[in-house]
């Protein structure tokens, strides 16, 4: 990575098990790259301001608000989004507990649980509540997110 | 979408932290450090911060210490509230981090960038003024150990291009009887109305504040009014508030006076909990 | 029944949970502008100059557009430039747009456009706005043109003022032997649906225009853009993808217009104009506020008599919908009760706050937070329990709505039952008021609703189904998908109605208004009865050509054919009979001869019998049905600090017949979790300079995950006889008493009358110290 004067800057990132080159402002969130420069729309702008959690990604094995991080942060990372799970159980438990509506939030929500069961299969229900307030729904009681967050953890 | 370009830098080490900033204020970049950068990211896209290079300290490894050294605790400024949460060294700071932001902003925000920050609640300061901590600071004239009280105690006093590398703790502090609440505007979510962390050192009670003032502090008048066990405690609670600093806050959290109200409520249930442990 | 009823995922369901979904933000187009606003940092003010000088030399520029004298837009009266001109009349209105290559050059210019204003005194509350000395807000109101619904007064603030006449309140007062009045009040808030508004508009070289939007209207969008730039309205072409949540703030049309005017500024090249969260609530429609007085007279045993109210709703500085939103709250202003005596004004105000839109349910939990309230002060008054004086007022077949609408056992559920099904899930014999500390009460409080859809009277929706080779059928309709599965539970009517499975139906999710049949707007909880009615219409075409061609290859009388299972039999020998595939392209005999051709079936449906409301009394018939319950909320409240958690939230609701059980619980439960948040936490912070103070998620706060009750919902089944398989309306149903029964709640445990909103600690604070009794 070579700074010019507030010129652009080519990147490596890894996104979804790929590697991917792009020419991005150093300003440049992961969120605007993921979106503009890559297609991936799936993680969703709701705020650019870490307050609603619709673009969350996992960054290691972390969940992150994509709209919070520099791209030029995620380089030496793995990086997925909603577009890199591959039938993941939270996919199909969010179908089957009718855990959305509008679907706006749905892929931020699915990739902050996704990170909570690899990290803690066996969460408990403080854990998870803790884990889930980074996330605005505001289609849903939540309680249908609470019951396919329930269904994919280990009792 | 941040409006405007800055540049990027990734320093290994503190020393090259510094020269960089030098060189940068000198090139009229007008520099910041970047750790956690939320805030940078965030009131940079409605131009409340504007700065032509971002210096980010996540990889400096001083920064990202997390250990015991000579019975102290130290801990990096680059370190993530929950990577603090999840190894716990030092509990009172643990529960008082976990009521900053949410989770996965945590998973983002650090400790040198929360007490740094310009959003004025800079919570995860508040253990530290209890446990005396020492901050290890590094500027032009190399590195130096303060006292946390001088630069963090109310509004921040930290020159320009200073950087704060790390928190040092006495290790005998970790482990003290310690309460920590947060109260907001209405249940779970958003900034403090109120947040107190309180602390049992010697038989003494020691509380700092957070959202009360547009600073977070500890007064060593207040603690001393709390402090006289032979007074009832309500009578206490209301010598205490007589020594608050100024100004309460009064903004769309709570009203000054609905914060005072908040206030010896809290205080009282504060030091029924700590007289009792 | 096969489908109906059953929990048939959602159509969409795959994509949403893929990231597939598309909305409109994530459409990208080969040579795409981006604009940005540069909106008003003052409630009221004169334009005095705009510079646009820096702006203009910045990189990658197109286009600066500042405010034109016309055309006018707005839906109800045309009282609105697209781009402020003259003046601005709220925080957060549009005063210049820039048009360049990307977001961040966009950004970058609107930043460096200088606008000197010189404030004006603001109006900051309908109650300010209705002062002798108040200062006017549209000089012009005489001027504008207005809808026939609409009764402005000229030289006032008011927007509009609808009547309601019924009996003679003075007389049902002089008969009452106890009269309660309340005051009640609320700022405006916001929808804050997760998807921001966000429009990507072109103009073709031929005049088409082409937008795409996240609108619940685009056939509304269509008409008014139509109308205030003479479009010819074939050449607009609106297409609204998935929603992002809308909950009626996506009803008006607003950015649609600003990104029609950028694309023309430059030459008609795709524009995206995609709204900052902040924008998202300042700028675009709001949640509307309330000033309400309610005067209510009963006997000694709590008959009501009389009710006399007074609804101040806050129009913000533009009408749009408020004047529709004033008289939604006017023909249902008591609540569900037999009132012989009822009086109602109900005014729509300018004011200097952001103008509102509709928001799930129409003016209706608005009303009923200040009608509900007074009925709670009248049962303590006549110490009688609350539920029991509902009980009592319940209203019922054979009688009369305010606007003196006859009430028969199709077009009104049964609010008795709901009563008494919420009665028993409450636990309503243990008492209302629990002592459970020296510090900690339980109290539960309670609400009734009722609601109709003041739709326009001429609304009306289409629907078409194609036949597939294969024998699948494309479902293609007017709806928008905004979250509430509507166009899933058409599919399963569909299926119903053919006797197939439902994922044979494919279902079109976007609409676009040149091949979608019309769906006048999806709101007001009307898209699977009127939807339903057109889908139910094109089956029974579709069925009818199905039996023609099958009874020509089957050599019988269409009479004598069925349709069900993707085949044509005969009645009395179902295995005789022929697939819908060898039909469904036409028919071609062994020797290849043909007949028919895609069998394409069409239905649509209009509203009927509804009526304008007469001026002077409101009598007229205003909407359809009335979809009626009985909600309740259990809090604990501490009564030293007056914080309190919700416990659990109850619903009952007769929902007619419930057509796909989780999808009508989720649409209820997420209506209560907006009701409650609307209630407890939600509103705007607005200072005396009529700036909002709170533009963003982490300072306006919906509902989060951990902060939800327990929720109980129930069903009673009355069904609606002309609406499909009997269903009434239920996607706002759930929202309208939560705030009413919060409060009562609330009010019950702090031992004070609580009749503001949102309540927060802080609020009940301050109206406890201004009281001195305490009831526990």
């Amino acid at each position: 990575m070579h700074p010019s004067s507030y010129g652009k800057i080519g990147l490596h990132l890894n996104i979804n098990g790929e590697e991917r080159t792009v020419t991005i402002r150093p300003a440049d969130t992961l969120l605007d790259v993921l979106r503009e420069h890559l297609g991936l729309t799936g993680s969703k702008p709701g705020c650019l301001n870490g307050d609603c959690g619709a673009c969350t990604v996992i960054v290691g094995d972390l969940p992150m608000k994509s709209c919070l991080m520099l791209a030029v942060e995620a380089a030496d990372h793995q990086v997925i989004t909603i577009e890199g799970l591959n039938h993941a159980p939270i996919q199909q438990a969010f179908i089957e507990k009718f855990a959305f509506q509008c679907g706006y939030c749905t892929p931020g929500f699915i990739m902050n649980v996704h990170a909570l069961i690899n990290r803690h299969p066996q969460a408990d229900c403080e854990t998870v509540k803790e884990w889930l307030k980074s996330n605005i729904c505001r289609c849903t009681g939540y309680t249908e997110i609470e019951e396919a967050v329930r269904s994919c953890l280990l009792p | 979408m941040i409006p405007y370009d800055f540049e990027y830098y990734r320093p290994a080490s503190v020393a090259e932290a510094i020269r960089l900033y030098g060189g940068l204020e000198k090139q009229g970049k007008s520099p910041v450090y970047y750790s956690g950068g939320t805030e940078i990211i965030t009131l940079g896209r409605i131009n409340l911060v504007k700065t032509g290079a971002v210096i980010d300290i996540k990889h400096i490894p001083e920064c990202q210490v997390l250990g015991f050294e000579q019975n102290r605790l130290i801990l990096g400024a680059g370190l993530s509230l929950t990577k603090l949460e999840e190894a716990d060294p030092f509990p009172l700071l643990s529960k008082t981090a976990r009521e900053v932001a949410d989770r996965t902003s945590r998973n983002k925000i650090t400790l040198g960038g929360n007490i740094c920050g310009r959003i004025f609640y800079r919570e995860a300061v508040l253990p530290f003024l209890l446990a005396d901590s020492q901050v290890v600071l590094a500027g032009r004239d190399g590195i130096k150990r303060r006292s946390v009280h001088d630069v963090c105690n109310g509004n921040l006093r930290l020159d320009k291009g200073e950087l704060l590398v790390q928190l040092l703790t006495e290790r005998s502090y970790l482990e003290l009887p310690h309460v920590s609440i947060k109260k907001r505007k209405q249940w779970e979510t958003g900034y403090p109305l109120i947040t107190v962390a309180a602390l049992r050192k010697d038989d003494r009670i020691r509380v700092a504040f957070s959202g009360l003032c547009p600073f977070p502090f500890r007064s060593v008048e207040l603690e001393e009014e709390l402090n006289r066990r032979h007074v009832p405690l309500k009578t206490r609670v209301d010598q205490a508030v007589r020594r608050l600093p100024s100004p309460i806050l009064n903004d769309i959290e709570g009203s000054a006076e609905y914060r005072i109200f908040v206030l010896r409520n809290l205080l009282e249930d504060v030091m029924e909990e700590m007289e009792g442990k | 029944m096969e489908t109906i009823g059953k929990s048939v995922y959602r159509k969409e369901a795959p994509d949403k949970v893929t990231g597939a979904a598309k909305y409109t933000a994530d459409v990208q187009k080969p040579g795409m502008l981006h604009a940005k606003l540069v909106i008003s940092p003052y409630a009221h003010a004169r334009i005095k100059d705009i510079d646009i000088s820096e702006a203009r030399k910045m990189p990658g520029v197109r286009a600066v557009l500042t405010g034109q004298p016309t055309p006018l837009v707005g839906e109800e009266i045309r009282d609105r430039p697209p781009i402020a001109f003259g003046k601005v009349r709220y925080h957060g209105e549009p005063a210049a747009v820039v048009v360049a290559d990307t977001p961040v050059q966009a950004q970058a210019a609107a930043e460096r456009i200088r606008i000197a204003y010189e404030p004006l005194p603001v109006v900051n509350s309908p109650a300010d706005a209705l002062r002798k000395d108040a200062p006017l807000i549209h000089e012009n109101l005489e001027q504008y043109e207005k809808g026939v619904m609409t009764y402005a007064e000229p030289n006032t603030n008011i927007a509009s003022r609808i009547r309601i006449r019924k009996g003679d309140a003075a007389k049902g007062f002089s008969e009452s032997d106890v009269i309660v009045e309340n005051r009640i009040s609320f700022a405006p808030s916001d929808h804050a649906a997760m998807e921001t508004r966000c429009c990507v508009a072109e103009i073709a070289a031929d005049g088409t225009v082409t937008i795409i939007t996240s609108s619940q209207a685009p056939f509304m969008a269509k008409k008014i853009i139509s109308a205030a730039f003479g479009v010819e309205i074939g050449k607009i072409v609106v297409h609204a993808p998935l929603v992002g949540g809308a909950y009626g703030g996506k009803s008006s049309v607003q950015w649609e217009i600003i990104g029609y005017l950028a694309s023309k500024a430059v030459g008609g090249r795709p524009v995206k104009l995609d709204y900052t969260r902040e924008e998202d609530l300042l700028t675009a429609p709001v949640h509307i506020g309330l000033d309400a007085t309610v005067k209510l007279g009963c006997s000694k045993d709590g008959k009501l008599l009389a009710a006399e109210m007074v609804y101040l709703f806050d129009s913000g500085a533009y009408a749009d919908k408020s004047p529709n939103l004033s008289r939604a709250g006017a023909v249902d202003c008591t609540g569900p009760y037999h009132i012989d005596h009822v009086s109602c004004d109900s005014l729509s105000v300018y004011t200097n706050h952001p103008y509102p839109s509709a928001f799930r349910g129409f003016a209706h939990s608005e009303v009923l937070f200040a009608f509900e309230r007074t009925m709670d002060m009248l049962a303590a008054k006549l110490q009688m329990d609350p539920l029991a004086l509902r009980r009592k007022n319940a209203i019922a077949p054979g009688h009369t709505t305010p606007t003196q609408v006859l009430l028969n056992t199709s077009n009104v559920g049964n609010l008795p039952r709901c009563l008494e099904r919420l009665q028993e899930l409450m636990n309503w014999e243990e008492g209302a008021l629990i002592r459970l500390s020296d510090r900690k009460v339980r109290a539960k409080g309670i609400s009734c609703i009722w609601k109709t859809s003041t739709i326009e009277p001429d609304a009306s929706s289409g629907a078409v189904l194609l036949a597939n080779p294969d024998g699948s059928i494309n479902l293609v309709s007017g709806v928008v998908e905004i979250g509430t599965g509507t166009k899933t539970v058409l599919a399963q009517m569909l299926a119903e109605k053919l006797r197939m499975d439902v994922s044979r139906i494919h279902v079109k999710m976007e609409v676009d208004t040149q091949t979608t049949p019309e769906h006048w707007k999806t709101v007001a909880s009307r898209g699977t009865f009127m939807a339903g009615r057109a889908v139910l219409a094109a089956a029974e075409d579709l069925i009818r050509q199905l039996k023609d061609i099958a009874s020509r290859v089957l050599r019988c009388s269409p009479d004598d054919l069925e349709v069900g299972g993707e085949r044509v039999f005969l009645r009395d020998d179902p295995k005789t009979g022929i697939s819908i595939k060898d039909i469904a392209y036409g028919y071609t005999y062994p020797n290849g001869n043909a007949i028919g051709g895609q069998i394409i079936g069409r239905g649509n449906y209009i509203l009927r019998h509804l009526t304008c409301l007469d001026p002077e009394t409101g009598a007229g018939v205003p909407g359809p049905e009335w979809t009626v319950g009985a909600q309740g909320v259990v809090v604990e409240y501490d009564r030293r600090d007056h914080t309190y958690q919700i416990l659990k939230a109850v619903s009952v609701i007769d929902i007619g017949n419930v057509l796909n059980a989780k999808a009508a619980r989720g649409q209820v439960i997420g209506a209560m979790s907006m009701g409650l948040s609307f209630g407890g936490r939600e509103t705007f912070e607005i200072d005396r300079n009529g700036i909002v103070l709170n533009p963003q998620l982490r300072t306006y706060r919906p509902l989060r995950f951990g902060e939800h009750p327990e929720y109980i919902v129930d069903f009673v089944e009355t069904p609606q006889l002309d609406a499909p398989f009997g269903a009434r309306g239920v996607g706002e149903h759930g929202l309208l008493g939560m705030p009413a029964a919060l409060a009562n709640a609330l009010s019950l445990a702090s031992g004070t009358d609580l009749n503001r909103l949102p309540l927060t600690p802080e609020f009940i604070w301050r109206t406890k110290r201004g009281t001195s009794h305490d009831s526990v």
